[in-house]
């Protein structure tokens, strides 16, 4: 079974999003900004790890750089997913080494087409 | 042939006593030979909604009325656009879409001096068409040679106005299509993503019938029609396998959704040996 930790800080979207994760045979788990993800992440990395770009404490951004130096868990696939709709975010996200982006509101069928996309669904 | 019975006014098909929903389904039939399975038809209602808001109709039969009366040919049309199912993707059963660019890169490598030439039947809002021009025109970008001519065609004119907009909306633009190729061929316009004039310039759209109307000019290396022809009658489908076996050069191929094949349908094409899951146009 992939695992996908779901980042955001809203409990509602992360609810939604584990739903439908599970539907497509994930393991979810959750983490409510970057430095629980980041830390999450030390003690075992994801698979996948579906991130939400505006957080407390840490963003989106600033995990998934300091996730991509760290040989201990540069591995997940990131996929941002967010509000954050213009291409000058889509741009810096792919940048910062994001694999896709999904831009919010999302459904099941965007998520798994995009999930299909960097090889996880 | 074209069945005669399909060009000849609905009402003379169906009297006018019968029930609207049959009015809606044979007018769909007679303008694009698509049969409602009968466990879609209460979609039918669902998908007409709009339509009746539109005209500022309350009942159905209303509806139907206004097409067996003949007064505005356009209702015709917004039934007909409204019934078709336009679902698509980009990029759609990636693994045939990747192995058709690599058969066209092949092909185009091998012939420099004409276009090698791609239709797409049944584009849809030409997600399909879109996908190939991406394809082709990264391939020509990394080893040169001459961009393919892409032909994509569909029976709605509604949609292929869609299709030559180019636009999307934000659920449409990222069904299948990755975020780099989205961001490099499309423009973000307010909420829409709208193609760049350099990707939709190299596909020639036009509003077509497969069943009854003139085929495009010229043959065809390479012709995709998925997912279109699964409710069509078996006799319809057969007349359409054979259309686009002339269409289609010799030995040019015939490209099908998933879970469809031209196995026991027509002799016009068979199973590619070469390419599985492709079928090529044997010349009878
Ligand atoms: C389900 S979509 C498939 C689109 C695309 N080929 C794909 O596979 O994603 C089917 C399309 O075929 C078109 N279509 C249905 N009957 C047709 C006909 N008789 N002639 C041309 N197009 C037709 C519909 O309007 C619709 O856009």
């Amino acid at each position: 079974m992939k695992t996908c930790l779901v980042v955001d800080d809203s409990k509602v979207i992360r609810k939604v999003a584990r739903h439908i994760l599970e539907t497509l045979n994930f393991r979810v788990s959750e983490a409510g900004d970057g430095k629980e993800a980041l830390d999450a992440c030390l003690v075992s990395a994801p698979d996948v790890v579906l991130l939400d770009w505006n957080m407390p404490v840490m963003s989106g951004m600033d995990f998934l750089r300091a996730l991509r130096v760290s040989a201990v868990t540069s591995r997940p696939k990131v996929v941002f997913c967010t509000t954050e709709n213009g291409m000058a975010h889509i741009r810096a996200a792919i940048e910062a080494g994001a694999d896709e982006y999904v831009m919010k509101p999302f459904d099941r069928e965007t998520l798994e087409s995009k999930l299909q996309i960097v090889g996880m669904a | 042939m074209i069945s005669p019975q399909l060009r000849r006014p609905v009402d003379a098909v169906i009297p006018r006593s019968t029930g609207a929903l049959q009015v809606f389904a044979a007018l769909l039939e007679q303008r694009t030979g698509q049969l409602i399975a009968a466990n879609r038809a209460w979609r039918i209602e669902t998908a007409l909604k709009p339509v009746l808001r539109e005209r500022g109709l309350e009942t159905m039969d209303q509806l139907a009325g206004e097409i067996l009366a003949g007064v505005d040919p356009r209702v015709g049309d917004q039934v007909v656009d409204a019934l078709l199912n336009q679902e698509s993707s980009f990029f759609r059963d990636t693994a045939v879409l990747t192995m058709v660019g690599d058969i066209a890169q092949n092909l185009r490598l091998a012939m420099p001096t004409r276009n090698l030439r791609i239709w797409s039947a049944g584009c849809s809002m030409g997600q399909e068409p879109l996908s190939l021009a991406m394809l082709f025109a990264e391939q020509v970008e990394a080893s040169g040679g001459r961009m393919p001519d892409i032909v994509a065609t569909d029976v709605s004119g509604a949609a292929i106005a869609r299709a030559k907009s180019g636009t999307f909306t934000q659920f449409e633009i990222q069904r299948g299509l990755p975020v780099r190729r989205m961001i490099r061929w499309f423009d973000n316009v307010g909420a829409d993503w709208v193609a760049k004039p350099e990707l939709i310039r190299r596909i020639s759209f036009r509003r077509m019938d497969l069943v009854a109307d003139p085929l495009p000019l010229g043959l065809f290396d390479i012709v995709l029609c998925r997912n279109v022809l699964m409710y069509l009658s078996p006799t319809l489908r057969r007349q359409v396998f054979d259309r686009l076996a002339r269409a289609t050069r010799p030995g040019g191929l015939l490209v099908l959704g998933a879970g469809e094949t031209v196995i026991g349908q027509t002799d016009a094409f068979r199973p590619s040996q070469e390419h599985r899951g492709l079928y090529e146009a044997t010349g009878d």
